[in-house]
């Protein structure tokens, strides 16, 4: 049983992850209509922002929390202003492609500069030890991201559902012309938009600096599988991306511990499960697929 | 909706430039491995086939796959596998790994044309990575990490080790995927899938069944993607999990969009530029090549989204307007400067 909780409570952590990720990627299709495939490439540049800023000037990972995230979301803004608005009034698909060839890019940059193999992060060392959860020992570092992903998520979510700056946000996903007719600047709201999902992908690639490999390749496997996930909750759908993120993550440590041979192919065989039941995702709109 | 990829299909006006251009491009493919290294001849044909095989989707249909290393990597592992074991002719092999690309594309696509647009590019993508996690795991067939080595090339005990006889006998093999693909394009179902690209919704209300051609179109490419794979296999001598990786599905898009969506002529085009492009960087010891190609992708899309066919498809017609307006003195109605993004309506579809 105490096995079975820790395995759930592993899910939700790289759950965490995948919910952190496809919320960027949701908030940003809404808004801009653009499927982003260099998110798995921000969030490797937020891992070794992290790992980088630690070797070369010793900033510590609490500085990296804030530091990193908002590099990336100058970055993401630059991009935005400079690239991607530029894609969007084609066929989404160009940015798609665009976003691709930037991926590769920055992943061969950074592969460049530091080869593929892994780099250390030391785990901060306020949460080096475990916690004692009341049935088992877990690291303390695991709850800390964990509650972090939560904390981000609902965050998100209240600043979408009540405050103005959400509600011109929903507004312009649902019907940017009709926001736009009623007199509210949609434009005014992309570039921040944007550089807050890469941002958002960043605080991930931190997050993950220290329990996780931090190498050039990092970003590229997860990406994938965020796809997958954001397809199984609904392209567009914040709510629907982010549970999934969170349900797929316990399913994936689940599957490891009963059926480890299926414990990388399971969150695609439930991508096809779900796209025989619902084509447009569990929470998703039929209009989001064409 | 697909709304604004380039439309063209084959120029159906400009036949008089047709079958020069086809026995320049069939000198040229005969040509090739006297002008450039012998296995990079071959590495360009293979990879002509399989840039024009996901054009067949993207340009014709207007589904953007993201996953059709899937098909050129299972066939690569199956066209090896058959190849080792049995000791049949290699393009047994590489007809076997095609069939099984196909046979493996009827789920997959099953599941897929059921969305479209960036829908479809991201379902793709998700299952050409459940193959390779597959490939990667089922290490007593693939081999894992190390790959598949010591694939024979055996055609009725001819030599072939010589990677210029080898151009030779594999050329055919690509040319008749070529063709194959060539015919579909002008096929009435051809016409159909360029029909559905541009208005699935009227293709739908006239009465087709649009699934079924999608789900036809998807298997057809994958087969054909297959060939393609199967043959670089063999060609190399063996094959790896960089074969069904995500990189390889990005590879194969970027010729298509560099050369032209939509033209079968420039994705062979695009096929032999990035093949080139990738042996001149990691012969010249550049470490790095996804910068050098990723930022070129980037300033095509950005730039250059007609591609190189496309571009030169549009000097043509500006060149034909041109002397028509010369050969007859009262203008005709202002002929305005091509549109950059031509927006697609059902008139410009197949003639």
């Amino acid at each position: 049983m105490s096995s079975f909780l820790q395995q759930c409570f592993n899910g939700l952590v790289s759950g965490g992850f995948y919910a952190l990720l496809a919320l960027g990627l949701a908030v940003i299709f809404g808004m801009l209509g653009v499927v982003n495939f260099a998110h798995g490439a921000f969030f490797m540049l937020g891992a070794f922002g992290a790992y980088i800023a630690l070797a070369e000037w010793g900033v510590p990972f609490w500085a990296a929390l804030f530091v990193v995230p908002a590099l990336l979301f100058i970055f993401g803004a630059v991009l935005e202003r400079t690239l991607i608005r530029r894609l969007v009034p084609f066929d989404p698909l160009y940015n798609f492609l665009l976003t691709f060839g930037l991926t590769l890019v920055l992943q061969d940059l950074v592969k460049r500069e530091y080869g593929v193999q892994s780099q250390p992060y030391p785990r901060p060392a306020e949460l080096s030890g475990s916690l004692d959860l009341g049935l088992f020992d877990y690291p303390a570092y695991q709850v800390f991201v964990l509650a972090t992903a939560v904390v981000l998520c609902v965050a998100v979510w209240l600043v979408l559902t009540r405050t103005r700056v959400g509600m011109v946000v929903r507004a312009a996903t649902e019907r940017a012309e009709l926001t736009r007719a009623l007199g509210i600047d949609v434009g005014r709201w992309v570039t921040p938009v944007f550089a807050f999902g890469v941002a958002l992908a960043g605080l991930a690639g931190v997050l993950a600096a220290p329990m996780r490999a931090v190498n050039p390749l990092m970003g590229a496997d997860l990406i994938i599988a965020v796809f997958a996930v954001v397809v199984i909750g609904g392209l567009g759908s914040v709510f629907g991306s982010v549970l999934a993120g969170f349900g797929i993550g316990v399913a994936q440590s689940l599957g490891n511990l009963y059926v480890p041979a299926l414990s990388q192919t399971l969150i695609f065989i439930i991508m096809a499960v779900v796209l025989l039941w619902r084509p447009a995702g569990l929470f998703g709109r039929e209009e989001a697929r064409t | 909706m697909i709304r604004m990829f380039l439309r063209h299909t084959e120029p159906a006006g400009r036949r008089s430039l047709r079958y020069p251009l086809l026995a320049a491009g069939l000198l040229l493919a005969l040509a090739l491995p006297w002008l450039i290294y012998p296995p990079v001849a071959m590495d360009i044909a293979c990879w002509a086939l399989f840039a024009a095989a996901v054009d067949l989707l993207l340009g014709y249909t207007g589904l953007l796959s993201f996953g059709h290393a899937a098909f050129w990597g299972s066939s690569a592992y199956a066209a090896g596998l058959i190849a080792i074991h049995s000791g049949l002719p290699f393009p047994v092999a590489v007809l076997g790994g095609a069939v099984l690309a196909a046979v493996l594309a009827v789920p997959i696509g099953y599941l897929c044309v059921r969305n479209s647009g960036i829908y479809f590019a991201m379902v793709t993508l998700a299952f050409a990575q459940m193959v390779y996690f597959v490939a990667n795991q089922w290490r007593a067939v693939t081999g894992g990490e190390n790959g598949l080595q010591g694939i024979p090339r055996e055609l009725f005990g001819l030599d072939l080790s010589d990677p210029f006889v080898f151009y030779y006998a594999g050329l055919p093999i690509v040319l008749l995927g070529l063709w194959v693909l060539w015919r579909i394009v002008h096929s009435p179902f051809g016409h159909v899938l360029v029909a559905i690209r541009d208005n699935s919704a009227r293709a739908r209300a006239i009465g087709y069944p649009v699934e079924r051609y999608k789900l036809l179109a998807f298997v057809l490419s994958a087969a054909l993607s297959g060939l393609a794979g199967g043959l670089f296999a063999i060609s190399h001598g063996f094959a790896s999990l960089q074969e069904v990786n995500w990189t390889t599905s990005g590879k194969a898009v970027m010729m298509v969009v560099l050369g032209g969506i939509g033209t079968l002529w420039g994705s062979t085009l695009g096929a032999a530029l990035v093949v080139q492009l990738e042996d001149y960087l990691s012969t010249s010891g550049f470490d790095g090549i996804g910068i050098v190609t990723g930022t070129v992708f980037v300033l095509v899309v950005l730039l250059f989204r007609q591609g190189l066919w496309g571009a030169a498809r549009q000097l043509g017609a500006a060149a034909d307007r041109a002397l028509r307006r010369s050969r007859r003195p009262p203008p005709p109605p202002p002929a305005g400067p091509e549109p950059a993004e031509p927006i697609p309506t059902s008139s410009t579809t197949a003639r």
